[in-house]
């Protein structure tokens, strides 16, 4: 079973990565607004029951995977 | 006197524990290096986490340290009432570790600084501040690309509130949300700095400043260690 986290900094919280970013592709002569940047994480699980494996996911997330305080993320399980 | 044993946490990747340990040694503490595969304490007055890149700073800093078998031992010393210093990425460490509140981003320049910077004292009333004067200007190096220092507005407030500010800087090196530069618990057992005061306890090192928070830890473990809480 595989898994997909994206971590991503919360709204409001500033991510000068992003701004770095945003800034470097208007130089290129591209419009953008606004660039963010977060975090891919590609799991490779053991085969189970998905539904304990989603509950395992949020765990990871909430433990290790991200910092709930600063970070938002997404679970997708394929 | 007394000198009082204070152990200093190494993980791997730690580059300022002998630092710690040298400047604690010289302040009259008998500093104990304790490995992070450890998964007890020896018996100590305080316990100091120090700077470096714990665990190659993967994923956040302080990330992975704070799942490290000795990081067990120090939250329980912690909820005991035990006296912990987190300078730098023990700092990054104590807050991943919810020892401390916020959490510490990168710089809002992106810019790794590392540099001489005055923080003043708002709380010279700590444990770990006892040496200082209220409003001193304390001069220490920070040498950080991530000590942008984050709480939500409710969480600020709560800080504001409560007095955990313990210092500001009068020169902010790196975005922190209200200047700040060190806080302390509720319970006033675990502090947290961004800049590194064992690197400023010797004129050679151009400020002794970093002397007086350490020196009040020496204190206050030598307090401890005479009478276990």
């Amino acid at each position: 079973m595989k898994a997909t986290v994206l971590v991503r900094p919360k709204p409001g919280i500033l991510d000068p990565q992003g701004e770095a970013v945003q800034s470097s592709l208007r130089q290129l002569g591209f419009a953008v607004e606004e660039a963010r940047v977060g975090r891919v994480v590609d799991l490779e699980l053991e085969d189970g029951d998905p539904e304990q494996a989603q509950a395992e996911l949020e765990r990871m997330c909430e433990q290790l995977l991200a910092n709930p305080l600063i970070e938002s993320y997404e679970i997708t399980v394929t | 006197m007394s000198r009082p044993k204070i152990a200093v946490v190494v993980f791997p990747g730690s580059n300022d524990d002998h630092d710690a340990a040298l400047a604690l040694e010289g302040l009259g503490a008998d500093p104990v290096l304790v490995w992070h595969a450890e998964t007890e304490l020896p018996e100590v007055g305080a316990v100091v986490l120090p700077g470096g890149f714990s665990y190659g700073d993967y994923l956040r800093c302080g990330a992975i340290a704070r799942f490290a078998p000795v990081m067990s031992a120090v939250q329980r010393f912690a909820a005991g009432g035990g006296l912990v210093l987190g300078i730098c990425n023990g700092f990054q460490v104590l807050c991943e570790a919810g020892l401390l509140p916020g959490a510490l981003r990168p710089n809002a320049s992106l810019e790794f600084v590392c540099r001489d910077v005055p923080a003043l004292v708002e709380r010279a009333d700590t444990l770990f501040t006892s040496r200082c004067e209220p409003e001193q200007a304390l001069t220490m190096p920070v040498k950080h690309g991530e000590g942008c220092y984050f709480a939500d507005g409710e969480l600020f407030a709560e800080l504001e509130a409560n007095g955990q500010i313990a210092l500001r800087y009068a020169d902010n090196p790196n975005g922190s949300i209200g200047n700040i530069a060190a806080v302390i618990n509720d319970a006033g057992n675990v502090f947290g700095l961004m800049p590194h005061p064992e690197h400023a306890v010797d004129p050679l090192l151009g400020s002794t400043d970093g002397a007086l928070v350490l020196g009040s830890l020496v204190d206050a473990a030598r307090e401890r260690t005479l009478a276990p809480v």
